[in-house]
């Protein structure tokens, strides 16, 4: 995984609370059994209105997106965070992140910021005077700046440690292979196996 | 309190637990300061779309399936549900179907595929084999995992970067979940279901509401549920945001696991049962939030937006955006009834659907069938209405068709289909149209979930069968039908 330390880019206002990840990438687009290649199904649905947001010539090029509060609810499928980067987003901002979509993020490398709700609505009015300002988000201080306004963010400490240093998950627990291997010496016998 | 860090034996002896807390402390394999607990899995259940990637990841790294006894796999989300003795006819479709095929057989994972007896919805198969268990890490590349938490076992839905960490290892690093008592006691009135139950729950904490909780169904409502009832409920605590939900195993739980093809036996049994009983939440034990939910005051529910906690009683009206306490749930409501095309203050009994869906993960078990044969008995759905029953498993399928079930649901006038998740989220043919309406007994609300433009009412496997007769959002009752 890339290390992310900071980012500056110009970011996008999605004045919408319960963005489900239904609405990021319908269940049709789940079929496919690559990695890569989901940009077109961002929004997909919503992306058929000319006047929504990421359709508007201001907000193209865009790599941060400010979200309303519970971005990502419902489903687990990692497509969500797979169609945001595709698309070009390095960060989403927003009040409150579904637990499932967070995790997604990180494993990913994409950033899930959570601000304050107020903080948001600071941003969205920025932006959208402003579309061309560029925002920056440290993760290593833990901060969203956009013009002369900054805020903090939270991040869970071990996900923005595995960030910074661009680590995968997998080959850090590979390293406890012993420590698996002596708690399935000792599991109950009556716990079930599918064989 | 939160889930304890602290070493399991000592937290054990000295504080009382909550039954997520027991759990969690009986798989971690590893604590390091600063970093979340490695958790062991006891149980790892795959489908078709969210594994393909993982498998690559696995074979791209050269690393085997480390467990490929604990690893289960069944075919469901993207399938048909007629013609199933046919080849998958959307090409993309059958890709995926396919790859799964063969990375079960390269990393030697149990597959139930399409046509065999086992073959079902992922949380209606580990169940029905016996495989889901009070005490046990269960975990799929879905969020309804969470269903399986009606056993007491600690289950819950992961990206699929997590289902490649638990192919490859056997476990996953967790960070604590927090815990919230879900209390519903009482009697539930006549007519009121474990459905409406998790909707009440669900319209009072939000979409948001559980958010980094593990909640704990408790009370006297719920202890009186059984365990399709239970599942109904857990199944949907992602729907409130919690990543799982648990009800404490009882009699009703050993009694449901006893026999099953994985279930314990003999002494392992006796063994099973002691440990099982010695999960429940201890007197004593601090959650770190609680929910009082008198069952007395329930009634059928419904959805009116497009979030499942955008629920009301049967009995009420949609919603006025001018009586929103707040701008933001103001324009919530304002895009939900913009996208439903739903009037303020119509009742919701007036709402018009043309199609009912009976099935899913939430609502496809054997009881959820028999509940709306009980009200379709005798009656034909309304001209108009298309009623799909969509049994959960090959064996739910089996289990109506000796019952007899299917001929109530065909003399109806409704479709008897094959086992799968269909139009709980159309991702095979079984889909809306564009500005349809469904009644649906599946788990999500979301604009476009069950077709594109497509519009959910979420409701009981009873309001549905009702609704389908009516052909407007129904209860029993309004038939003269005691549910």
């Amino acid at each position: 995984m890339e290390a992310f330390v900071t980012h500056t880019g110009t970011a996008v206002p999605l004045r919408r609370s319960n963005v489900d990840t239904d609405q990021i990438i319908p269940a049709e687009y789940l079929k496919r059994i690559t990695r890569h290649g989901f940009e077109d199904a961002l929004f997909a649905s919503w992306r058929n209105d000319p006047e929504f947001v990421l359709n508007l010539p201001q907000y193209q090029g865009v790599s941060v997106l400010v979200a309303g509060s519970d971005f990502g609810t419902g489903s687990s499928r990692e497509h969500a965070v797979w169609a945001l980067q595709d698309f070009g987003f390095k960060v989403v901002l927003s009040s409150r992140f579904a637990d499932i979509f967070r995790g997604n993020s990180g494993k990913g490398g994409l950033l899930a910021a959570q601000v304050s709700q107020e903080d948001i609505e600071h941003i969205w009015g920025i932006i959208e005077n402003s579309p061309q300002v560029p925002v920056t988000i440290d993760l290593d201080a833990k901060t969203v700046s956009a013009g002369d306004f900054m805020c903090e963010f939270e991040v869970d400490d071990y996900v923005r440690w595995r960030l910074l240093h661009g680590l995968d998950d997998i080959g850090l627990t590979m390293q406890h292979q012993a420590a698996i291997d002596s708690f399935e010496s000792v599991r109950p016998s009556f716990k079930p196996s599918v064989r | 309190m939160a889930i304890q860090s602290a070493p399991a034996d000592q937290a054990k002896l000295h504080t009382p637990l909550t039954m997520a807390e027991k759990v969690w402390s009986d798989h971690i394999v590893r604590q390091g300061d600063g970093e979340p607990d490695l958790l062991y899995i006891d149980l790892h259940l795959i489908h078709e779309v969210t594994s393909p990637q993982a498998f690559d990841g696995l074979r791209a790294a050269g690393r085997p399936v480390r467990r490929p006894d604990l690893t289960v796999a069944t075919e469901d989300h993207n399938i048909p549900t007629i013609d199933v003795d046919k080849p998958i006819a959307d090409p993309v479709s059958r890709i995926q179907v396919e790859t799964l095929r063969k990375n079960c057989a390269e990393f030697d994972v149990q597959l139930y595929p399409l046509g065999d007896i086992e073959q079902g919805i992922v949380h209606v198969v580990g169940p029905q084999m016996g495989l889901t268990q009070p005490g046990m890490t269960i975990v799929c590349g879905d969020s309804h995992t969470s269903t399986h938490g009606a056993f007491g076992a600690l289950a819950f839905g992961i990206g699929t970067s997590e289902v490649e960490h638990v192919l490859a290892t056997q476990t996953l690093p967790l960070k604590p979940f927090k815990t919230m008592a879900i209390n519903v006691d009482g009697e539930l009135p006549a007519g009121v279901t474990a459905k409406d139950i998790i909707l009440a729950v669900i319209a009072k904490i939000g979409t948001g509401g559980g958010q980094g909780y593990v909640l704990e169904y408790r009370g006297s409502a719920i202890q009186s549920l059984s365990m399709e009832g239970r599942m109904t409920i857990c199944n949907m605590s992602i729907e409130a945001g919690a990543r799982a939900g648990m009800v404490a195993p009882d009699q009703t739980t050993f009694d449901y696991i006893k026999g099953r093809p994985h279930a314990p036996q003999g002494q392992d049994w006796d063994e099973a049962v002691a440990y099982w009983e010695s999960l429940t939440t201890d007197s004593g034990a601090q959650f770190d939030a609680e929910v009082h939910i008198d069952a007395a005051t329930l009634s059928p529910y419904v959805t009116w937006g497009t979030n499942p906690g955008q629920g009301l009683p049967l009995s009420s009206f949609v919603p006025d955006p001018a009586d929103a306490s707040s701008g933001e749930e103001r324009a919530a409501i304002e895009q939900a009834l913009a996208y439903m095309d739903l009037t303020p203050g119509t009742p919701l009994r007036d709402i018009r659907v043309d199609t009912v869906f009976l099935g899913s993960c939430t609502n496809g078990r054997i009881e959820d069938l028999r509940a709306a044969a009980t009200v379709l008995r005798g009656k034909h759905i309304a001209p108009g209405v298309r009623l799909l029953v969509v049994p959960g498993s090959t064996r739910v399928r089996l289990q109506a068709e000796s019952e007899g079930l299917d001929q109530i649901f065909l003399d109806a006038g409704a479709e008897w289909r094959g086992a799968g998740c269909s139009m709980c989220l159309a991702m095979n043919p079984d889909k809306l149209a564009p500005g349809e309406r469904s009644a649906s007994t599946s788990n999500r609300n979301f604009e476009g979930r069950q077709g594109p433009g497509g519009r959910t009412h979420l409701v009981s496997p009873e309001v549905a069968a009702a609704t389908a007769v009516t052909g407007t959002l129904s209860a029993p009752a309004d038939l003269g039908v005691a549910s």
